[in-house]
């Protein structure tokens, strides 16, 4: 009888915990579920970024702000851009001023007037969310407010994410931040209301000088791609293995 | 004298019983595995469709042709044919409906953002004509000399 | 909804080169959180060291910390809740769990534990329920009909107490606290793997986060429940001598704390010490053994910065300087407070120096960001991610304690 009864209230146990897998869960097992996930969409996006046209006027970050709505004056953005300023003692310089949204109208970086004759290289370093394969930010959300479109695009529901910030501190680029007036995650989107309409992002449009292009990775006669498959192209921080589709040619090792 | 020991378990199980229940009303139909696999296309479909419903701000060039000929053939045969006329003017929008009317940004700081000389070296910037916003009539708006449509004659 | 509030710029302040959006995110409340759940699992660790290992020197003690594991659970959830930039969404992630995340436990670990705990109270205390109820039956009036009804809903008919009843339900608790332990350390663990599961987080990343988190929540919860214990014993002697005078017959039947019990404990106290302060020393050494690309920062950092954080604070006074004031013989009941208050610090220092200092260094590897805590609140932002928020924290399970006790009476010598 001893036996028994710890044995119910064991399994009792179980049950209950059994009981409380999501039913979405289950959902993994139904075959036709299955199927369906295995069809692969036709379209996959990836973004180009040339930094050797870069002059980094910030059109682009002005462009995004107005576009998505992120409040002007706020420090936040979805896309920046970074100047970097090697001197010739082998120091190198970073900023980027209010995300270079009023661009860059100083030689003063950091505080430093630094003579011409100093520096041996610079160069400007737009970045923005690199919608990875496989997204670090898109494991972390506990309830599946962020998530990856079948076109490779990562974007987040405002309507179901709950902010409690794992998916920022999860992203190695620091791409994500909390929207001040929606106060749930955000992030660059590629524009996907754009791009789905067969307009480019807006970053894209603004850029004067033809920096930032974006292609489907998926057609080989695609530009874009043929680019990125021919020549020589580099991505930010691949060693922590979230796959970037952000592309960039003239990339330096400097880059941080 | 029924075994009151499993008394709890009950409790639990109707506490379980209560939050199926209440997943069952409160989650969207559409919020499962939509994409790939559960790692990364676990999400409510529809939102696919809100990102998509985004408004449109930025038009393009093409979208102010008719309307300002003029200054839209200025631009295109000068030196700032490369901008776009919303980079200073800002999102078109649905103008002239909404905005009704577009900022014409008359500051120093717009001109500045390629204007400002920055002799980088192996750098675009360098090659852009540039002043020493320091030195070249600080304070002054840059339009009082010249011209944004066609900068290639200045006063 | 207006409102334009940019999260974390109030309370960060930049150095150097960041990226735009880098701010620090997780502040206070984050600290307060693995700080709250580690005092939840110890303290149930440490009863159940007396249910299920039959440690007869820990029998008061166990009452008291399995009771106070019980107020401090619901205090474990407000840090998040004050965090949550949704908090209204705060039941997501029972609603649609991504397990992939280690949050998304949260829900349902938090709720097998408050039931495993429940559980176990209930069978501790069914025989008082059921005696207390019968003994409000003949009263009128409004206070002790409410009493009873709630003795009586307590018990949920098992009005049993029988022999073999009460043994049946002696069992059960040996059972549920067994079963707890291991929920109680994934409880606290599951932080820790928070943490070390984030591969962009230089500082974060490491398979010893868990354990770590785990070894110190036992340290933590120990020193709290043993404080505690001490404080409420020796303030009821205080009591008593005040009202009826040092050498009154029921002054001396009410011992305060026991130093039997207190040395038991502190021998545990110690040995789970041992083994934090070790793991932690381990991954420092590692990491500047390995030296990999965010090893520069990381050195900056630990050893600039925040070496009086670290070194002083946490290792210092937090971890050594309790050691010895407990591995020195003749320990008495001062010394034993004093190492624990300590102690507590150290472990509160260990979760500020994970959390803030994780944030310390911009990802870039090019520059940092400095924590101001807000102190006096002008928003309710300040207010929840400040110092106000993290006391409301602190005194919420006294709070909470100070109404359970009067359903399960956990203090003074048990029948």
């Amino acid at each position: 009888m001893k036996c028994s009864r710890r044995d119910f209230l064991q399994k009792g146990v179980c049950a209950a915990l059994a009981a409380s897998l999501p039913v979405s869960a289950l959902k993994l097992l139904a075959p036709g579920e299955a199927a369906a996930m295995l069809k692969e969409s036709n379209l996959r996006w990836a973004f180009l970024v040339d930094t050797r046209k870069c002059v980094g006027c910030g059109m682009c970050v002005k462009a995004c702000k107005n576009e998505n709505e992120i409040p002007y004056d706020t420090p936040v953005t979805r896309t920046w851009v970074e100047r970097y300023v090697v001197t010739r003692d082998g120091k190198t310089r970073i900023d980027s001023p209010d995300g270079a949204r009023d661009g860059f109208v100083s030689p003063e970086i950091m505080g430093e007037e630094i003579d011409d004759k100093e520096i041996t290289k610079a160069f400007f370093l737009p970045k923005l969310c690199n919608h990875c394969a496989t997204p670090a930010c898109v494991q972390v959300c506990p309830v599946g407010a962020t998530y990856q479109a079948p076109d490779g695009t990562v974007l987040v529901d405002r309507k179901w994410c709950i902010g409690c910030g794992y998916c920022i501190m999860a992203c190695p680029y620091g791409v994500r931040f909390f929207h001040p007036v929606h106060k749930v995650a955000e992030k660059c989107t590629f524009c996907y209301h754009r791009i789905n309409q067969g307009m480019q992002a807006a970053c894209v449009q603004a850029c004067p000088f033809g920096v930032r292009q974006m292609g489907n990775l998926k057609d080989p006669d695609d530009p874009v791609t043929k680019i990125i498959l021919t020549e020589r192209v580099g991505v930010l921080k691949d060693e922590y293995g979230t796959k970037p589709h952000v592309f960039y040619l003239g990339l330096d090792e400097r880059v941080r | 004298m029924k075994n009151h020991v499993l008394r709890p378990l009950w409790v639990a199980l109707a506490l379980v019983l209560v939050i199926l229940v209440a997943r069952k009303i409160y989650v969207p139909s559409d919020f499962g595995i939509n994409g790939q696999n559960y790692t990364f296309g676990f999400y409510r479909k529809a939102n696919l469709d809100d990102w998509k419903a985004v408004k449109v701000k930025y038009s393009g060039r093409e979208y102010c042709k008719d309307c300002h000929e003029e200054n839209y053939q200025a631009n295109a045969s000068s030196k700032h044919h490369l901008l776009q006329c919303e980079n200073c003017h800002g999102p078109a929008g649905s103008h002239p409906d909404d905005p009704a009317k577009l900022v014409v940004d008359r500051s120093r700081e717009l001109c500045l953002r390629c204007h400002a000389k920055l002799n980088y070296p192996n750098s675009q910037r360098a090659a852009l004509p540039g002043i020493d916003p320091v030195k070249h009539n600080q304070g002054s708006a840059c339009i009082e000399c010249h011209k944004p449509h066609k900068p290639d004659m200045e006063g | 909804m207006n409102d334009i509030i940019v999260h974390g710029l109030e309370w960060t302040t930049k150095e150097l080169f960041t990226y735009p959006n880098e701010f620090i995110y997780w502040s206070i409340q984050i600290v307060m959180y693995p700080y709250m759940t580690g005092l939840v699992a110890g303290a149930f660790v440490l009863s159940s060291l007396y249910h299920v290992f039959g440690q007869k020197d820990l029998k008061e003690i166990a009452r008291f910390s399995l009771v106070f594991s019980l107020a401090l659970l619901p205090v474990a959830a407000m840090p998040l809740l004050l965090h949550l930039q949704q908090p209204l969404r705060a039941i997501h992630p029972l609603m649609t769990p991504h397990f992939t995340s280690a949050i998304s436990a949260f829900g349902i670990v938090f709720l097998t534990y408050a039931l495993i705990v429940l559980s176990e109270i209930w069978f501790v205390y069914r025989g008082h329920f059921v005696t207390q109820a019968d003994l409000l039956a003949g009263s009128s009036s409004l206070g002790d009909r409410m009493k009873r009804g709630v003795f009586k809903a307590l018990a949920m008919g098992a009005t049993d107490l029988s022999p073999e009843a009460m043994a049946k339900d002696k069992k059960a608790v040996g059972i549920m606290a067994g079963v707890g332990i291991p929920v109680a350390c994934f409880l606290h663990g599951y932080a820790g793997f928070i943490f070390g599961s984030v591969k962009a987080n230089a500082l974060w990343m490491s398979p010893l986060m868990p354990v770590i988190f785990i070894m110190s929540a036992v340290v933590s919860g120990i020193a709290l429940c043993m404080l505690t214990y001490i404080v409420i014993m020796e303030y009821k002697k205080f009591k008593a001598v005040m009202a009826k005078g040092r050498g009154d017959e029921s002054v001396l039947l009410i011992k305060g704390a026991e130093m039997e019990v207190i040395s038991k404990a502190s021998r545990y106290l110690m040995s789970f010490l041992v083994a934090a302060i070790s793991l932690e020393i381990l991954d420092l050494i590692f990491r500047g053994y390995t030296a990999m690309k965010s090893w520069d920062i990381l050195r900056s950092v630990m050893y600039g910065k925040d070496f009086v954080n670290i070194f002083i604070l946490q290792y210092g006074i937090g971890n050594l300087l309790p050691f010895l004031i407990l591995i020195l013989p003749g320990r008495n009941l001062r010394r034993v407070t004093v190492a624990t208050i300590l102690i507590l610090f150290g472990v509160f220092m260990m979760r500020w120096n994970v959390v803030i200092g994780g944030q310390a260094f911009s990802l870039s590897f090019s520059g940092f960001m400095h924590y101001h805590l807000p102190i006096v609140p002008h928003s309710l932002e300040t207010f929840k991610e400040g110092l106000g928020g993290a006391l409301m924290v602190i005194a919420t399970p006294y709070l909470l304690f100070y109404f359970i006790n009067k359903f399960v009476p956990s203090l003074g010598s048990s029948k």
